[in-house]
């Protein structure tokens, strides 16, 4: 196996990664602020999917797609937010897992309705398509290292936005205690819509970019959701940063995992059974992953302390 | 006879900067109520977490019976003789009074883990119960859901609880409290029986209830014992006068 | 306001009145639907005990279910094969019995909840959620990676597995079967939660500090229950897997268990008839507006959407003008 092989996967596990931060960022500030367990997160990332991949049809032009995917999956989410979500603050979590879980029903089904069942395709822009040559003269997609790209770009800015900026001291205040904020003037319920606004934002940018790699389907947000679930508990929940070097850890386990434990088990069992055994074990690794961090702190990396 | 029945040695606490328990060493001898009294925000709370195992210490043992439990958490002290009631009700708020006194026999005499007999039809679970709520004065409303009851009578209950484990030593956290007068006065009377059958460390704001009833009293303020003593002492003494009782007196 | 005791009789006369009313005017397929109703009741019975006594909100339950499926599908598989199933350090060989087959379910299950459960009750709250979401999502992508047993596309088997006195191919035996498979449960929660354990694992559902204070350890009690249930829904598995025949990775999705919580929400948390009603009405609005629209789910989001935000005591709840146990 070589060096290149190697080096490839670990770009594409930190692709995979960093696309599940944008998913995983969403979730953990809205439980953090508001408390709600959103299981419709992933129905955000298809709204976004759909939208880029409909209107890049309609206009041929990538970055309409994107800003196209971000105003559909805000203005769903936003709707979402103020017509079910905010009455499920206080609610008991099963009501909100129950309630979210409707929202996937009507989200995917409805899409259905109106996009029919078969996928839609999203074509990588011409300027970012084909590999690009690194250092060391390794071959790499371009539009997969433009992925890693704005995916630090976001996290850089969320860190900037929730750190420095005016909204970002009110998103922490809120986290800390509600009616501290309230008294503070902020408009509270405004600040819920604007955060939720944000997380699905986030959510729809990341399904419109990994749109262009695989096929734009209904179901499509569920799988990712879950892994999604995974970073955060690994992360802790709440926290921006434990987001980031969750999804980066779940990104290269699950890549490489798929890669190298095969090739692993070939090394003392016959090709057949290692990859069977080699395979079945990757799909597993991450919820090891997620078991081993939970045995050492059963709130996560970087969770607050029960 | 004198060996103490619970006793604390050196217990500290801190929640970051805060120091809520620092240094705290007392004892409970058996037959005696010992009461904690204090400002609130002195620690007394914390204390009583540090004594049924709720909080884990930083520093300093508790022992039990002679028994070193620090290292245990709240249900294997429970099991070793502790029996504690709640400031804020810790019930079964869905459940019958019954019911909740049956919980307390069901752990005193561990029989958790018997999956089908209907423990209603248990009599010996029930008449320990029964008991317990006849004692506190809850018999009559024993099939009331609890999340129906006084403050008082939730209070009561825990008491009755607590009763239903016969444990070495009671630790009650404001048992007096939304009683009442009338009730206080029953309650008062009631726990200067309940000390014959096991020493009772009370933490309480009820200073008629604690003057009437301690047979010793530490005075805890910002974390620190300042004090302990008889009733008199305590009255007597100048330091908790200006630490606590100055304001009052 | 009726007791609640008569709503559970009541709905298990309907429960049995429907097929038998279809054997007499002949409507096989009708039979065939109530025994899916009873099984996923079954199942979500299983659920309702970690869910609706002991408050664990589990995500993750079509693990259960799964494997309870594919222990039926695995020992039929090596049976119709003739080949036993090879272990390394020793062999089983494969077989059509139904009580062997149930008697593996539901260990398997049992020591798989036991795992799960030792993990996830490290936790609460919402990382419990999402754990046990997690947990189940890992038995589905293991299944459809493991090309023995048919990954992706399942396991099909050819013939009904038999029941010693009965011909399980006649479609109102094997309903009989999976009813009083059903009723056993049923008794059992009722059972399980007049118990001295039901009394002090719904207590712990309610104060975790109640429970230890009196001397009991709320976290065993809590994975016991979860044994349990998961035990019950790995036994509805197989006779899931039998219905149909076959077994495949959708029996782990994690949509089923959501599905399962669905069930019990639209009947009542915690009440025995809870997911008895819950099941037969989705199995009937899945059958009938299924029939009237392809995108069904649709509405019954929004069934459910109305249902959480203003009938929080399910149709138990509604019937009996009691509130449930609040989870």
């Amino acid at each position: 196996m070589s060096t290149i092989l190697i080096f490839e996967q670990v770009l594409n596990g930190l692709q995979f990664g960093i696309m599940l931060f944008l998913m995983a960022a969403g979730l953990t500030l809205i439980f953090g602020v508001m408390g709600l367990i959103n299981l419709a997160h992933g129905s955000l990332y298809m709204v976004g999917a759909f939208a880029a991949a409909w209107v890049a049809g309609a206009t041929g032009s990538f970055v309409f797609a994107l800003i196209a995917a971000l105003a559909a999956a805000a203005a769903a989410g936003a709707l979402v937010e103020i017509v079910v979500i905010r009455r499920l603050y206080r609610a008991a979590h099963l009501d909100q897992v129950l309630a979210t879980f409707a929202l996937i029903l009507i989200f995917s089904e409805g899409t259905r309705w109106v996009f029919g069942s078969f996928p839609l395709f999203l074509d990588i822009p011409e300027t970012l398509s084909g590999p690009v040559t690194l250092p060391g003269g390794i071959e790499y997609p371009r539009y997969r290292l433009t992925l890693i790209g704005i995916g630090i770009a976001v996290a850089l800015g969320l860190w900037w936005l929730t750190a420095r900026t005016r909204i970002g001291i009110q998103i922490r205040a809120g986290e800390n205690d509600r009616e501290m904020i309230a008294a503070l003037g902020v408009d509270i319920s405004k600040l819920y819509t604007l955060v939720f606004a944000l997380g699905a934002a986030l959510a729809g940018l990341a399904g419109a970019l990994v749109g262009a790699i695989q096929s734009v389907q209904v179901g499509m947000g569920e799988p990712v959701l879950i892994l999604a679930f995974v970073v955060i508990v690994i992360g802790g929940i709440g926290s921006i940063r434990g987001a980031f070097i969750g999804a980066l850890l779940v990104g290269l386990t699950d890549t490489l995992g798929g890669i190298f434990l095969p090739e692993v088990f070939k090394l003392f069992m016959e090709t057949g059974a290692a990859t069977q055994t080699g395979s079945a074990l990757a799909s597993m690794a991450v919820y090891i992953l997620m078991s081993a961090v939970l045995i050492w702190r059963p709130t996560g990396l970087f969770g607050a302390r029960g | 006879m004198s060996e103490p029945i619970l006793s604390t040695r050196g217990l500290s606490k801190s929640f970051g900067a805060l120091k809520a328990a620092s240094d705290i060493t007392l004892d409970l001898k058996p037959g005696e109520i010992h009461a904690v009294i204090g400002p609130n925000g002195a620690g007394k709370s914390t204390l009583i977490g540090l004594i049924s195992g709720t909080l884990a210490p930083d520093d300093g043992q508790v022992a039990l019976a002679g028994q070193d439990v620090t290292s245990l958490g709240p249900e294997d002290r429970a099991k070793a003789g502790l029996g504690r009631t709640f400031q804020i009700s810790a019930l079964a708020m869905e459940d019958t009074v019954l019911e909740n006194a049956l919980l307390g026999a069901v752990g005193a005499t561990r029989q958790a883990r018997r999956l089908f007999s209907p423990v209603q039809r248990d009599t010996a679970l029930t008449e320990r119960a029964m008991t317990a709520l006849t004692r506190v004065g809850l018999d009559k409303v024993k099939d009331t859901r609890c999340a129906e009851l006084s403050h008082g009578q939730r209070r009561q209950l825990e008491v009755a609880v607590a009763l239903t484990l016969a444990p070495k030593a009671f630790v009650m956290d404001e048992p007096m409290a939304g009683l009442g007068a009338e009730g206080s006065k029953t309650m008062t009377g009631f726990l200067d029986t309940l000390r014959a059958e096991a020493p009772i460390l009370l933490v309480e704001h009820d200073m008629d209830a604690v003057f009437a009833l301690a047979d010793r009293v530490s005075v805890m303020v910002y974390g620190k014992l300042i004090a302990t003593g008889t009733v008199d002492e305590i009255r007597a003494s100048r330091d908790v006068q200006d630490a606590y009782l100055g304001s009052d007196a | 306001m009726i007791a609640e005791r008569w709503i559970t009789l009541l709905t298990l006369a309907g429960f049995l009145a429907i097929p038998l009313w279809a054997l007499a005017v002949d409507e096989p397929f009708t039979i065939t639907l109530a025994t899916r109703a009873a099984i996923l009741a079954l199942a979500a019975v299983g659920l309702n005990i970690a869910l609706g006594i002991g408050g664990m909100v589990s995500l993750g339950h079509a693990a259960f279910f799964g494997l309870g499926g594919y222990a039926m599908g695995i020992l039929a598989f090596h049976a119709q094969s003739f080949q036993p199933l090879d272990l390394g350090l020793f062999t089983i060989e494969g077989t059509k019995s139904m009580p062997v087959i149930w008697l593996t379910a539901i260990a398997v299950s049992a020591l798989a909840a036991w795992l799960i459960g030792l993990l996830s009750l490290r936790t609460t709250g919402v990382y419990f959620i999402m754990i046990t979401l997690a947990f189940g999502q890992m038995f589905f992508y293991f299944a459809i990676s493991w090309g023995t047993y048919g990954g992706e596309d399942g396991l099909s088997i050819y013939v009904r597995n038999s029941f010693p006195g009965l011909n399980t191919l006649v479609p109102i035996q094997f309903f009989a079967i999976c009813f009083v498979a059903l009723c056993a449960a049923l008794f059992f929660q009722w059972r399980l939660r007049a118990s001295p354990f039901g009394l002090a694992l719904n207590a712990a559902r309610q104060s975790e500090a109640r429970v230890a204070t009196v001397g009991l350890s709320p976290k065993r009690l809590k994975l016991l229950a979860f044994v349990i249930s998961g035990a019950i829904t790995g036994l509805a598995g197989a006779l899931f897997a039998d219905l149909n025949r076959f077994v495949s990775p959708t029996m782990f999705s994690w949509q089923l268990s959501g599905e399962l919580i669905i069930l019990i929400i639209i009947g009542g948390v915690g009440r025995l008839a809870g997911p008895v009603i819950g099941a037969a009405l989705f199995v009937a609005l899945e059958h009938w507006l299924g029939g009237l629209t392809d995108f069904w789910h649709v509405w019954l989001g929004l069934i459910l959407l109305l249902i959480v935000l203003f009938a929080r005591g399910g149709i138990v709840g509604l019937l009996t003008g009691k509130a449930g146990p609040h989870v």
